[in-house]
């Protein structure tokens, strides 16, 4: 038997891409749940409100309805699918067990997080690109500032992933991580201007709105599109940058503690 | 040279459960270690702070001289750890499980390796099966390849033939000796007690969380100085003043405890008084399981 010892030196950076890698994979093997479904789900969404809504509801000017409400649908596509990745990746695994397998290896802390984190990233940014690519056949779309789309689209789907692996850090069980969905990703998202412009909500809804982190991410990545939002890009991306900074601090922070992944 | 494990007054508390209790413990390196106890006894929680799975309440751990917890990467490159549990990824094909795992260790192009690793654990037919399709069996020899892909110094097997057939406990003893001979050090928890026997040159016995024996397996075998004896009579039954003696009763036959080797000839000579015929007769040391279940009485 071979049993010399395994002498090149061991990188980091190949723990890091192996992780990342399996997580991209874990995704993307079946793609037909985490990409097609996704895309779906937002074409029904752009078919059933761009009619119902269409000339009800106030948007930019010189912007029709069905082409404010894509890049809506792509950003909040991209923000759940980004929470959805770590989240659930890390959840099954604690459940299953399979969790040794990441928590065995030498992962320094950060390694581990950006691993989860880009993975998050990258399955955010597929189906917001699958969605923009189902729609751009129905609507006009122009994209007037594409470095502004990218920018929160990256931000943005940072933030979720974030908060995807604190969600599945935390949770033991499925019904936990279904409560962080429901009760607090999809009102956040769906309250968050998606499908609508601020200017049309009344004063106490639209002050409310300005608390809501997801709504900068929305706007900002509209603005991309549109050149005009509801509020400055450079305010959105302050506060999204903020939250994207602070998120990860408390992530690199959970997962250098060991909180519910050793005991 | 530096001890392959050492670990020095490390406690470790579950809620109102002291799992470990002040353990003092070294393995030195290429031996080939057993960690017995019974349920609940804490081998698997010192595994787990060996592994960096758990963290310790107090005292340290150290694998190949790198302590767990200030210098886990060093620490964690050096051990290979076999869980328990039966878990595998369901995502994912035997092959891609052992890139990955040896990818996480920071090691590429590994695939000479792996192929080896597969073959001695006849995993080779089974490369791109998916690990969900795998029996049991075949599940642990997985966890096992997973545990070696790195080739570390140190490999912990927490129970690895639990509920596994007697044709893969020996191909596994097999590949696991072979790896001790080539130098490993070799960690082994199991409640088969003869496998220990066999295997281990040295042996911890835990019990709620302390060592309540630590020796070589020869010294523990030899620390009891009596000694058990098989007997069947014609016709099967027993004098009277052997009967407190009897340790089993068998179908057609006794197993008697004596306190010592010379209470052999009064057993024979009292069997003789009474008129009886000896048809067998065999004097047997004590087992591994046999001391083990008196240590764990007496601690």
């Amino acid at each position: 038997m071979n049993n010399e010892p395994i002498t090149h030196h061991p990188s980091p950076i190949t723990g890091f891409y192996t992780l990342f890698y399996k997580e991209w994979l874990r995704f993307w093997k079946v793609k037909v749940q985490t990409v097609l479904a996704p895309v779906l789900t937002a074409l029904l969404f752009l078919v059933v409100f761009s009619y119902s809504l269409r000339g009800h509801v106030e948007v930019f000017a010189g912007v029709d309805y069905a082409s404010f409400l894509v890049p809506g649908l792509a950003m909040m596509s991209v923000l759940q699918n980004a929470f959805a990745n770590g989240s659930s990746s890390l959840m099954q695994s604690k459940m299953t067990g399979n969790i040794v397998f990441v928590l065995l290896p030498p992962f320094s802390h950060e390694e581990f997080f950006a691993a989860y984190l880009l993975a998050a990233v990258g399955r955010g940014l597929v189906v917001g690109a699958g969605v923009l690519l189902a729609t751009v056949w129905f609507v006009e779309l122009r994209l007037e500032h594409p470095l502004w789309a990218l920018a929160f689209a990256l931000l943005g789907s940072g933030v979720m992933g974030a908060l995807g692996v604190i969600a599945g850090i935390h949770s033991d069980k499925i019904d936990q991580l279904a409560a962080f969905q429901n009760f607090i990703i999809l009102p956040l998202t769906f309250l968050s201007g998606v499908f609508y412009s601020l200017h049309a909500l009344p004063p106490f809804w639209q002050g409310l709105s300005h608390l809501n982190p997801i709504f900068y991410m929305i706007d900002g990545f509209r603005y991309g599109f549109f050149g005009q939002s509801d509020v400055s890009p450079w305010v959105s991306l302050v506060i999204v940058s903020a939250s994207f900074f602070a998120l990860s601090l408390a992530t690199l922070w959970l997962i250098r503690s060991g909180y519910k992944l050793r005991h | 040279m530096i001890p392959a494990i050492q670990v020095a007054q490390l406690s470790k508390r579950y809620g109102t459960v002291q799992a470990l209790a002040d353990i003092d413990l070294e393995v030195a390196q290429g031996e080939f270690f057993g960690l017995l106890g019974p349920n609940g006894a804490g081998k698997t929680t010192l595994i787990h702070i060996l592994g960096g799975l758990a963290l310790a309440d107090r005292g340290s751990a150290r694998v190949m001289g790198f302590d767990v917890a200030a210098e886990y990467r060093h620490a964690r490159r050096a051990l290979g750890v076999v869980p328990q549990e039966l878990v595998f990824d369901p995502f994912f094909t035997v092959r891609e499980a052992l890139t990955f795992q040896s990818g996480y260790f920071g090691i590429r192009d590994n695939g000479d390796w792996i192929e080896e690793v597969m073959h001695h654990l006849d995993l080779a037919d089974r490369a791109e099966t998916n690990t969900r399709a795998l029996s049991g069996g075949m599940k642990r020899r997985v966890l096992v390849a997973q545990a070696l892909v790195h080739k570390p110094p140190v490999i912990v097997l927490d129970e690895p033939t639990a509920g596994v057939d007697v044709e893969l406990r020996q191909a596994l003893w097999q590949f696991i000796r072979r790896l001790n001979r080539d130098g490993h050090t070799i960690v082994l928890t199991t409640h088969y007690l003869e496998e220990a026997e066999a295997l281990c040159n040295r042996i911890a016995m835990l019990k709620q969380g302390r060592v309540v024996a630590l020796d070589t397996t020869q010294n523990l075998l030899h620390m009891h100085s009596g000694c058990y004896v098989e007997l069947r009579l014609i016709p099967d039954r027993l004098p009277a003043a052997l009967l407190p003696l009897v340790a089993l009763r068998r179908d057609g036959g006794y197993r008697l405890a004596l306190k010592n080797y010379n209470e052999v000839e009064r057993l024979i000579a009292e069997v003789r008084a009474a008129g009886l015929e000896i048809q067998e007769l065999e004097v047997m040391q004590p087992d591994l399981e046999e001391i083990f279940v008196q240590i764990m009485h007496r601690a």
